[in-house]
């Protein structure tokens, strides 16, 4: 075979591959919606669930998991975008940022069972927390923290040095330039990093399963053991409780993300339009 | 001195992720090593036996690393080959308006919930590995072939990245010399792009690796040995899931043990992986 066959063969291949690539992910959707959609009603949304999930809705799962991610994110945003800027802004590379960037990466590895046993002999147990919304949002801040620390740093390195040494030339100390200036401009970027920190949150089972519990009934506090959406889909589906009701949450699930997902595009591709002009 | 303040303020937040993963390392340990110390290294690692509630209880993992092995290496054979022709298609290939498809699309893969990919292999794709190639559906097949599409995102955007540091000047040589793109693509530019492929392999490992709730609805979660591609297993992650659930004393220390060995070889595949992508950087800088 000539080269030029063999490139056309190659090329052939590789944009199967693509398609298939893009067909695999229609069919993960669309087979969920397709038999989830007829089935999501304002009601199913509104109502809490009925023998063990098998009729009425699932209120108390989208509260548990509006609840774990929001206050997951209040617990890991300050902490993460203060890392990103000590990374950024107050220091030089050398043996500490090392340290810091290793325990970094090496967290956005750890899985998310690993994520749930520490949780559980942590939280749950050393802490006396129990099950509960805390000990579950406490895990996910743990497991988000890589994620909103590198997007943030990201976001910061965008800002060109130009703006600062505006800052710095009006008399600006360290803090309020950053303060002022660097934080402002990156703020898109740090948005959309926590937007997919919250997506993360929304999808996790793992983690959540053993720190916040599995009950169905609506969180009257903090220390309330409470079901995510996640969760709440596996157990119907695993358990064989409900089929069509497992369809209508995966349903939710994954509108939710589709939504956050494109919200968070919109964000990056503004973010680069301003870095472009 | 309110500069100094913000400074020390700023400077534990940094230290935060290096404190949590030492917790993490910390009361893991604290929790099963001393199950294994007890019963032997060897015998936790290669004994087949898993009986923890019996009367007298035996703690053996060897068919869940053999599981863990089979599903990680299945994922990876179906994973790599395709993630790599993606990225290739996304860097050389693709159209610009299909790559601005191709992108939220492989974003959004990275974004459904394990548990969703679970429900896919459970209901979509066990029945018709059932029908194609017999065996119970719920098998290593089913869950190898989800779990490689799970890792793509991972493999794709890390090997994009190294794909498109690789100096223009390169590709034109290629092709000045008359080499065919595909020529340059396989001769001149993937191998320049080698550290960054490999890594992107081993972090797709580490995921495959770490998978647990998709794995659960997809494996058949059988104690014995697979003897194929087409029975049931079960992985380290696979029996945590499950068993945590209702595991106590002993038992609930076994499965901490078996979360041990899972993060001790999570954490070679980090430290591989960033030496990888050390050598990466200051090759390029070079």
């Amino acid at each position: 075979m000539t080269p030029r066959r063999v490139q056309s063969a190659v090329f052939v291949v590789i944009w199967l591959a693509a398609l298939l690539t893009l067909l695999t992910l229609a069919v993960i959707i669309g087979a969920i919606i397709v038999r989830g959609l007829p089935m999501v009603s304002l009601e199913f949304l509104t109502r809490a669930p009925e023998d063990l999930g098998r009729q009425g809705g699932i209120l108390p799962t989208i509260a548990g998991t509006v609840l774990l991610g929001v206050i997951a994110l209040i617990i890991a945003v300050p902490v993460g975008v203060g890392a990103a800027i000590y990374l950024t802004e107050y220091t030089r590379e050398g043996r500490l940022t090392a340290i810091i960037r290793f325990g970094t990466e090496s967290l956005a590895g750890v899985p998310s069972i690993i994520f749930g046993l520490f949780g559980f002999i942590f939280f749950v147990t050393t802490l006396k927390m129990g099950w509960s919304i805390l000990a579950g949002a406490l895990t996910l801040a743990v497991m988000v923290l890589p994620t909103i620390i590198r997007t943030t740093e990201e976001a910061i390195l965008t800002v060109p040095y130009s703006y600062r040494d505006t800052g710095y030339s009006l008399g600006a100390t360290r803090w309020e330039m950053v303060r002022t200036t660097v934080l402002p401009t990156a703020l898109p970027g740090i948005v959309t990093g926590i937007i997919l920190a919250f997506g993360r949150a929304v999808s996790e089972t793992a983690a959540v399963i053993f720190t916040a519990g599995t009950a169905l009934n609506l969180p009257t506090s903090l220390f309330s053991p409470v079901r995510t959406m996640a969760v709440h889909f596996y157990i119907l589906a695993v358990e064989g409780i409900s089929l069509d009701k497992a369809y209508a949450t995966g349903t939710v699930l994954i509108l939710t993300i589709l939504a956050i997902n494109v919200v968070a595009n919109i964000l990056v591709r503004r973010v680069s339009r301003k870095v472009g002009r | 001195m309110k500069e100094r303040l913000i400074q020390a303020v700023l400077f534990i937040c940094g230290l935060f992720a290096v404190v949590a993963l030492a917790l993490i390392t910390v009361f893991i340990f604290q929790a099963g090593a001393p199950l294994v110390a007890r019963i032997g290294l060897a015998d936790f690692l290669f004994n087949a036996n898993w009986d923890p509630t019996a009367k007298k209880p035996s703690f053996g993992i060897f068919a869940m690393l053999v599981g863990s092995i089979w599903l990680t290496a299945g994922a990876l054979l179906i994973g790599v080959p395709l993630g790599l022709a993606v990225t290739v298609f996304m860097t050389d290939l693709a159209p610009v308006r299909l790559v601005t498809i191709m992108r939220p699309a492989i974003q959004l893969l990275a974004g459904i919930p394990s548990v969703i990919y679970g429900f896919i292999g459970l209901t979509l794709l066990a029945p018709l590995v059932r029908r194609l190639f017999g065996g119970p559906g719920l098998s290593v097949l089913t869950g190898a072939i989800v779990l490689g599409v799970m890792i793509l995102p991972t493999v794709i955007s890390i090997s994009e990245d190294s794909i498109r540091a690789v100096p223009v000047a390169l590709r034109q040589g290629a092709l000045a010399l008359g080499a065919t793109r595909w020529q340059m693509l396989s001769r001149i530019v993937l191998p320049a792009a080698k550290s960054g492929i490999v890594a992107s392999v081993i972090l797709g490992m580490g995921r495959a690796l770490g998978e647990t709730m998709a794995v659960i609805m997809m494996i058949g979660n059988s104690l014995n040995l697979p003897g194929s591609v087409l029975d049931a297993a079960t992985t380290l992650t696979s029996n945590i899931g499950l068993e945590m659930a209702y595991a106590s004393g002993q038992h609930r220390e076994a499965l901490f043990a078996t979360g041990v060995v899972l993060f001790v070889l999570i954490m070679a595949l980090n430290s591989i992986t960033n030496a990888f992508v050390k050598r990466n950087r200051s090759g390029r800088r070079a």
